[in-house]
């Protein structure tokens, strides 16, 4: 702690060396069922980290415990070095965690003004402001305005709910598999706009199946299985283990 | 021409009176996902609480108004949803269903010790005085009515499209975990819904009142008429819902102008729940969670052995009770258990098939008649006919409200007890009627005592035989799952009308037994009420276990006893009201909470891993609120989940 605080002189710098979110030695349970056994995962301030690994091995409800919606049974959860165990997800939220779930993170029976109104309450902007943001990086948002959101398609729905990223300005942005179901070309859009978040400085906690988008933009990349992550590196060096992490090991 | 717009007024005036109280019902229900049936009961409290202000305590009318729907009312809505609703959020439908209803018969039972209904209450005339519109006399009242209604429409329209808190009161409805990840509280925002429903509620039951004095159970069943206009609206469509209410008092109004009094008398009251049945059976199909009464474990259903030993235990306690209890106790004890049998009804179609009835008791009331009618009122053929009719009954109501499940199986089966308690029983037993019902076998009280506890354990031990085997088999998988049963073949609709017709049976016989106890029966023995007290009791004993029906009847035969010895009247009500609403944090009820009992001796008695340990004091619940998580089937249980 001390070798940290004398090497790094100015404010900045020593606010820059606190980590976005810190996970450590959590165990997470449904019930008896443990799901997640003693994970730790540091992401760095302003660094891209995907976590893959085959399904079930707990991707997700890591993400919900970062999002503050599953409490752990045991570990911390630290936003930018507050911990934050135990307090309401909405509180998560104005600390600075922006999660976009898997598939619904738009509230379909809102028209997409009323989404954004919604929205609004993790930001510091006023609405108008909000509404200027979204369809300046989203154009297509502006034409749909008054329609509901649950009648969009599929890339519409997931660009809107991108858009909460883009508004709330977040230390940590939380993203569960935002490529499911869409079109290449529309997984290509969407990862240049992680790009730019990321570009911003925001840190990103990214899970996806798309190996090679996800690992386009990530600094790093976390491995699970079964409720463990088994490796952690940078991105070149754990593509082997990832196919292994998928089909098993090869046995030549 | 002028009486068709005078009455088209007096139409228009309740039809707004309806709007206001479903809307009301609408915003806590779209914002909350809890369909709230104590909306009426609050409404009725907080226009007895004006009374008492203005009346009682002479406030200066604005103030006490402005002081009952702008501060008590929201306020005391809060608090219902911080205590009461709060825990619920991850909870079952019908575990939703039973706390509101607690909820209602505890406002109920507390407006009834607080204003003893010995003394007529007449509100004070806000705005006296008429005018004359196009030739029709209107009074002031009633424009007020009109001016009110039209302006909180409008003001909620506004409140829901326009303003950034009622955006996200619905968006908490859509998906509430998002909710919070967007940085609101739903909980906070639910908790404001609840507060502009009470005030709504509020408005509705102190504009009502000057209909008529005020009087408890009416008022709140006034506001219950408001349902009919929010299922028009599918609970969620306020303009649908205005129209419905709109239409509702047209209805009405003309029912009232142009129906001859004689017929008026009988089905007068019975209108508007006779079209909340209409609307419940025209309503477009919609997915819903099923409403489940049963705890979140899956009990072991008691085996032949032990069911034969506990139904001889419990004879051999009757025949003591016999003997020592004293000539009114006896009445009370003998009362529990004949209601009891009622109550098997329900284990029988609710606790084990899922299916919500309010409407037991009628059921078990045509049983009654049946027995009184027939050849003296005292033969074997009157009682196979109180089986047989009600049975028969039972049949038709469940194909007629075969596709309705939760809340609005509850509210068409509420419907039509509503309107049997109308329709029938007073038609035919008359106002304060009298129908002298007898006896078959032993004549003796104590005699007749021991017959009925025969019956009792006997159903008893059928209807843990009937879980036991097939039948209960697909009865428990129907219970589970609608849509998995019919994925697999299984004629719902042939089990469905056969547990209807089962448990009406079984409800007929409890009437005829009711009816011989008692000596004779009167329209009051039967009313929708007292159906309601029977569900909520055996819910608080535990509706998946024939043990539940016996604790709720023991509990229902010495309430009386209770009651004699402590000051607060209606201790019945209160203490099932109570109840019932704790039952939200142990849906299990009691019968639950001795399995959870025994299980935690059980797993003292053998090492536990550390994990286990850990993990242990939520076992239950997160598993379930697992099955209805977003991207479950059925928008409705994914709403309920909250964070637990």
């Amino acid at each position: 702690m001390s070798a940290v605080t004398d090497t790094l002189s100015t404010p900045a710098e020593r606010r820059a060396a606190i980590p976005a979110l810190e996970l450590m030695d959590l165990r997470v349970g449904y019930g008896r069922v443990e799901v997640l056994h003693d994970v730790t995962l540091v992401v760095p301030r302003g660094a891209v980290v995907a976590l893959m690994g085959p399904n079930g091995a707990g991707k997700t409800t890591l993400l919900n415990v970062a999002a503050g919606l599953l409490p752990p049974t045991q570990g911390c959860v630290h936003v930018s070095g507050i911990h934050v165990n135990g307090v309401a997800p909405e509180v998560f939220s104005r600390a600075g965690v922006c999660s976009i779930p898997e598939g619904r993170g738009v509230f379909p029976n809102l028209t997409v003004r009323e989404n954004l109104r919604v929205f609004s309450h993790g930001s510091r902007h006023p609405v108008g402001h909000i509404e200027a943001i979204a369809f300046e990086h989203f154009p297509k948002l502006a034409e749909r305005r008054g329609q509901l959101a649950g009648t969009l398609s599929g890339g519409e729905r997931q660009m809107l709910s991108m858009c909460r990223a883009f508004t709330s300005e977040p230390v940590i942005l939380l993203l569960d598999e935002i490529s499911m179901g869409l079109a290449p070309i529309i997984v290509g859009e969407l990862y240049e706009k992680v790009g730019q978040l990321a570009a911003s400085g925001i840190a990103i906690l990214l899970v996806e199946q798309f190996a090679a988008a996800a690992l386009g933009v990530a600094d790093y990349a976390a491995i699970m299985r079964q409720g463990r992550i088994e490796t952690l590196g940078e991105p070149a060096d754990v593509v082997d283990s990832l196919s292994e992490a998928y089909l098993g090991r090869m046995s030549a | 021409m002028n009486l068709v717009l005078s009455y088209a007024v007096v139409g228009l005036v309740l039809g707004c009176l309806y709007a206001l109280t479903a809307s009301g019902l609408v915003v806590t229900y779209t914002t909350s996902g809890i369909f709230n049936f104590a909306h009426g009961a609050i409404g009725m409290f907080m226009a007895f609480t004006y009374w008492q202000l203005a009346v009682g305590w002479h406030l200066p009318v604005p103030l006490a108004l402005a002081l009952v729907i702008l501060v008590l009312a929201p306020l005391s809505g809060a608090l219902i949803e911080r205590l009461i609703v709060r825990p619920l959020y991850g909870a079952s439908l019908g575990i939703t269903l039973v706390v509101t209803l607690g909820l209602l018969l505890l406002l109920l039972g507390l407006a009834d010790a607080i204003w003893p209904p010995v003394t007529t209450r007449q509100l004070p005339s806000v705005f006296p005085g008429q005018i004359r519109v196009f030739g029709v006399v209107v009074t002031v009242y009633e424009l007020m009515v009109l001016v009110v209604s039209v302006a909180v429409a409008v003001g909620l329209r506004f409140l829901f499209t326009h303003t950034r808190v009622g955006i996200t009161m619905r968006a908490v409805v859509d998906d509430r975990d998002l909710t919070a990840r967007s940085g609101a509280s739903p909980a906070r925002t639910a908790q404001l819904s609840w507060a502009l429903g009470a005030s709504l509620a509020a408005l509705a039951g102190i504009l009502i009142a000057p209909l008529q004095y005020l009087d408890q159970f009416n008022l709140t069943l006034l506001v219950v008429t408001g349902y009919a206009a929010a299922v028009v609206g599918r609970l969620r469509s306020l303009p649908l819902t205005v129209a419905g209410a709109l239409l509702l008092g047209l209805v009405q109004s003309y029912a009232t102008g142009y129906l001859p009094t004689s017929l008026l008398s009988d089905i007068g009251p019975a209108i508007p729940m006779g079209l909340l049945f209409i609307a419940l059976l025209v309503r477009r199909q919609e997915r819903l969670a099923q409403a489940r009464l049963t705890g979140q474990r899956t009990r072991r259903v008691l085996t032949l052995k032990p069911s034969l030993a506990l139904a001889g235990a419990f004879i051999a306690l009757s025949v003591v009770m016999s003997e020592i209890l004293s000539p009114g106790n006896l009445l009370t004890y003998g009362q529990g258990i004949v209601l009891g049998v009622v109550m098997l009804s329900l284990v029988l179609l609710t606790g084990y098939g899922g299916q919500v009835s309010l409407c037991q008791m009628t059921l078990a009331g045509l049983g009654a008649f049946c027995m009184g009618k027939i050849a003296g009122g005292n033969s074997i053929l009157g009682l196979a006919a109180a089986v047989a009719l009600p049975a028969a009954i039972g049949g038709l109501l469940a194909l007629v409200v075969l596709r309705l499940r939760g809340i609005y199986l509850a509210l068409a089966t509420l419907a039509f007890a509503y309107s049997m308690d109308y329709l029938f029983f007073n038609h035919f037993l008359g106002f304060g009627g009298i129908l002298a019902v007898g006896r078959v076998l032993a004549r003796s009280q104590r005699g007749f005592l021991v017959e009925v506890s025969v019956l009792f354990a006997a159903l008893g031990v059928g209807v843990l035989a009937l879980r036991r085997g097939p039948f209960g088999r697909r009865l428990a998988a129907l219970n589970d799952s609608e849509a998995a049963c019919a994925s697999i073949g299984m004629n719902i609709t042939a089990v469905k009308v056969t547990v209807f017709v089962v448990a009406a049976g079984i409800a007929g016989l409890g009437g005829a037994l009711y009816g011989g106890w008692q000596g004779q029966v009167g329209p009051d023995d039967f009313q929708m009420l007292t159906s309601l007290i029977l569900l909520l009791l055996v819910t608080l004993g535990g509706i998946d276990t024939v043990g539940g029906a016996f604790a709720a009847a023991i509990f229902y035969a010495f309430s009386p006893v209770i009651q004699r010895h402590i000051p607060i009247s209606n201790f019945q009500l209160l203490a099932v009201g109570a109840g019932a609403i704790f039952l939200g944090r142990n849906p299990g009820g009691f019968a639950g909470q001795l399995t959870m009992l025994t299980d935690r001796l059980r797993s003292r008695a053998r090492p536990v891993g550390l994990r286990d340990a850990q993990a242990a004091p939520s076992a239950a619940v997160p598993i379930e609120a697992e099955a209805g998580r977003p991207g479950a089937p059925g928008g409705e249980a994914a709403r309920l989940v909250g964070s637990h």
